[in-house]
């Protein structure tokens, strides 16, 4: 056990996993990053934000394949060699890119199993970057893990810490099918203690962070600490929280999510996707649905504004989910009277 | 070619606006003043001003990633893309685009982008608004040798190609997309690339001003007379890192080195014309001063400018909201 960032955490899966199998490869525009330059150093890079540094000077070529900017050429490869032998882990960089190779991710890998007949098994991991507060602007900040959970067929995973995202990764690239993996880029930095020996996180089980009695607040990735801290807070005013880290939004968790409601009656969404057919809607609509009667409040969902993520520091922080915001969302829920009908 | 006098002090002017307002980033950027990622263009100004001289407002253009340069040569305003850059409320894009996303459809640019192969295809709709408008304009995508092997850029080609739209795609191939080079990345040649969607294709030095303005004009005239696309293949070099923060180790010091002592599209400008006698150096001295203030007095006016308000964040998603 050592501290480790979430950079870190990711990077030891990916050389763990590539030490145990050796059909897990690696592809993605520099994920070694520098062939061809004058330098003469074919691994200056690991990858944009350096998650993959290293991993070509340990596997090599063979294993760690960088591509040409051709997201529909080489997503569509991974997803062809996933299919016939192999375990690519692809990175797609910014989740945003997706727009260029979507096809062969909701056409093809998403579709094999069920179309062949069950016969097909697609173990390939696309890693991509996702999520606001790096002023990156409308092209390189969206969330798009609802995109990737309306495809039936993708597993869709979005670790929250570097503990959960070693062991996440590792199942994903143990996982039969394909996996999107989503990475929050403000969090590469963030450190915690995580084990030096491989372990696997299943896919399908949600995570509660904490358990308390007046309000469950469902939270995804980057969103789960600020819940966290959101809950320390409220606890000093005495409002006991349930805090619930699904891991997966495909599949997902409904058992353990309605089983809370259950006891706690109230219900608070914290969701950086667009707020149209996103994750807190998909769990309001499951909870409206399986567990109205235990409700004593209207559930509340803490989500960006219906636009595209703005440039400017100060647009892009009113534009995000804050601690403040999930702790006045809470607050309102506990507030809420319902009023007997005459 | 004969280049009127004025049109050459205009692109020298534009080629220095670039260069100062380029380095003028790199050092703020270093103060961590400047929100989001950068890309800077420096060592390439040749190429879109040698380019957009041939332009008019009524044509269009579309850029990429590192926009800067285009947006400089096609005339969008270097105060409001300062304040842009800066998150503020008086940015071209009204602080909501950020660098990467500067564009000014007054001035017939149709934005920098930050999606890798994002513009080609545009040119070609924007093309085909000239040609079925019949308002004489022509379209040039600019791009980079690693956008060029996009599925975009290629299907844009054959589009154009088939369509025979008045389209120029000008290939900026600095010899990296990224950290990786085109010689590992480009499969074939960009000329093979022309031939093979039936396009004719011309190439040229970017760093020479003149070279690329010739080479430009043939190729935009031929557009513009209806004859169908044109590929424009300039060969430059760019003086930082992909992004401002990136070191480059994956070029040679010495590449760069050689780069700004030998192919500095202003230190080249500036003697072919002062040695053909058509300009003193004094008067160009005058052009430097004149850029060192405006840049000075953008940086200045961008840090004093107001922020967006609140009320912005929900404006202009759709035309009426
Ligand atoms: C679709 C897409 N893929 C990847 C990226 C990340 N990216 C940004 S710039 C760039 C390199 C582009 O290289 P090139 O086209 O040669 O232009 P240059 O940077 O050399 O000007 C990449 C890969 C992106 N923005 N969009």
């Amino acid at each position: 056990m050592s501290k480790k960032s979430f950079r870190q955490a990711i990077n030891e899966a990916l050389r763990q996993e590539m030490r145990r199998d050796p059909t897990v490869i690696l592809m993605g525009e520099d994920v070694a990053g520098g062939r061809g330059g004058s330098a003469g150093t074919a691994d200056a890079w690991g990858g944009v934000l350096g998650v993959t540094k290293g991993l070509y000077e340990e596997f090599g070529e063979t294993r760690v394949l960088d591509t040409p900017i051709t997201e529909a050429s080489y997503i569509g490869a991974a997803a062809g060699a996933a299919v016939t032998g192999l375990r690519p882990v692809a990175e797609l960089m910014f989740v945003d890119f997706v727009g260029c190779c979507l096809d062969q991710i909701m056409n093809q890998a998403a579709k094999f199993r069920y179309m062949f007949g069950g016969k097909a098994r697609t173990p390939l991991v696309i890693r991509a970057m996702y999520g606001a507060g790096f002023n990156a602007a409308a092209q390189h900040s969206q969330a798009l893990y609802p995109l990737f959970t309306h495809i039936p067929g993708l597993k869709v995973v979005i670790p929250s810490s570097p503990y959960e995202a070693k062991g996440l990764l590792i199942s994903a690239i143990r996982d039969d099918d394909p996996v999107i993996f989503l990475e929050n880029k403000v969090m590469y930095d963030v450190e915690e203690d995580v084990p030096d020996e491989p372990y696997a996180i299943p896919l399908g089980e949600a995570n509660l962070t904490r358990e308390g009695d007046d309000v469950t607040i469902v939270a995804f990735g980057r969103m789960v600490g600020m819940a966290n801290e959101a809950a320390d807070r409220l606890a000093k005013k005495g409002i006991s929280c349930t805090v619930i880290d699904p891991r997966t939004t495909s599949p997902l968790d409904s058992e353990t999510i309605l089983e809370c409601v259950a006891d706690t009656g109230r219900l608070v969404i914290v969701d950086e996707s667009s707020p149209r057919c996103n994750m807190a809607t998909d769990i309001a609509a499951l909870v409206a649905e399986e567990a109205f009667d235990a409700l004593r409040a209207p559930i509340r969902r803490v989500v960006p504004p219906h636009t595209p993520v703005p440039f400017a520091t100060v647009l892009e922080t009113l534009y995000m989910p804050s601690v403040e915001k999930i702790e006045a969302a809470v607050t309102a829920t506990m507030n809420h009277r319902v009023t007997e009908k005459v | 070619m004969q280049i009127a006098r004025e049109t050459l002090l205009r692109s020298y002017r534009a080629m220095r606006t670039i260069r100062m307002f380029e380095e003028r980033l790199h050092v703020e950027f270093a103060t961590g003043e400047i929100p989001g990622f950068v890309h800077l263009y420096c060592g390439e100004e040749a190429s879109a001003v040698g380019v957009c001289a041939n332009l008019t407002d009524n044509d269009t253009i579309a850029s990429t990633h590192r926009g800067h340069g285009h947006c400089i040569a096609k005339g969008v305003e270097v105060a409001g893309m300062m304040a842009e850059i800066y998150g503020r409320s008086t940015g071209v894009c009204r602080g909501k685009g950020g660098s990467m996303h500067i564009a000014d459809l007054a001035c017939g640019m149709l934005g920098a982008n930050g999606i890798v192969g994002g513009g080609p295809p545009l040119i070609c709709g924007a093309a085909l608004s000239h040609k079925t408008l019949r308002d004489g304009g022509v379209a040039v995508a600019f791009y980079g040798d690693g956008a060029s092997n996009e599925g975009t850029t290629l299907e844009s080609l054959n589009l154009a190609s088939v369509w025979q739209l008045p389209a120029v795609f000008v290939v900026e191939d600095n010899g990296y997309g990224e950290a990786t080079a085109a010689s590992f990345a480009c499969a074939g040649t960009q000329k093979a690339r022309a031939a093979g969607f039936g396009m004719p294709y011309i190439e040229c030095d970017g760093s020479d001003y003149f070279a690329v303005h010739e080479a430009a004009g043939e190729a935009i005239a031929h557009a513009r007379a209806g004859k169908g696309p044109v590929m424009l293949h300039v060969h430059l070099q760019r003086w930082y890192g992909h992004f401002e923060g990136d070191a480059m180790t994956y070029r040679a010091p010495n590449e760069v080195a050689e780069a700004k002592r030998d192919h500095d599209c202003l230190k080249l400008f500036r003697e072919r014309v002062t040695q053909a006698g058509l300009f003193e150096d004094s008067v160009l001295d005058e052009v430097d001063a004149a850029v060192t203030d405006e840049i000075e007095a953008a940086v200045m006016q961008a840090k004093d400018d107001p922020l967006p308000q609140s009320a912005d964040l929900l404006a202009d998603v759709y035309v009426r909201y």
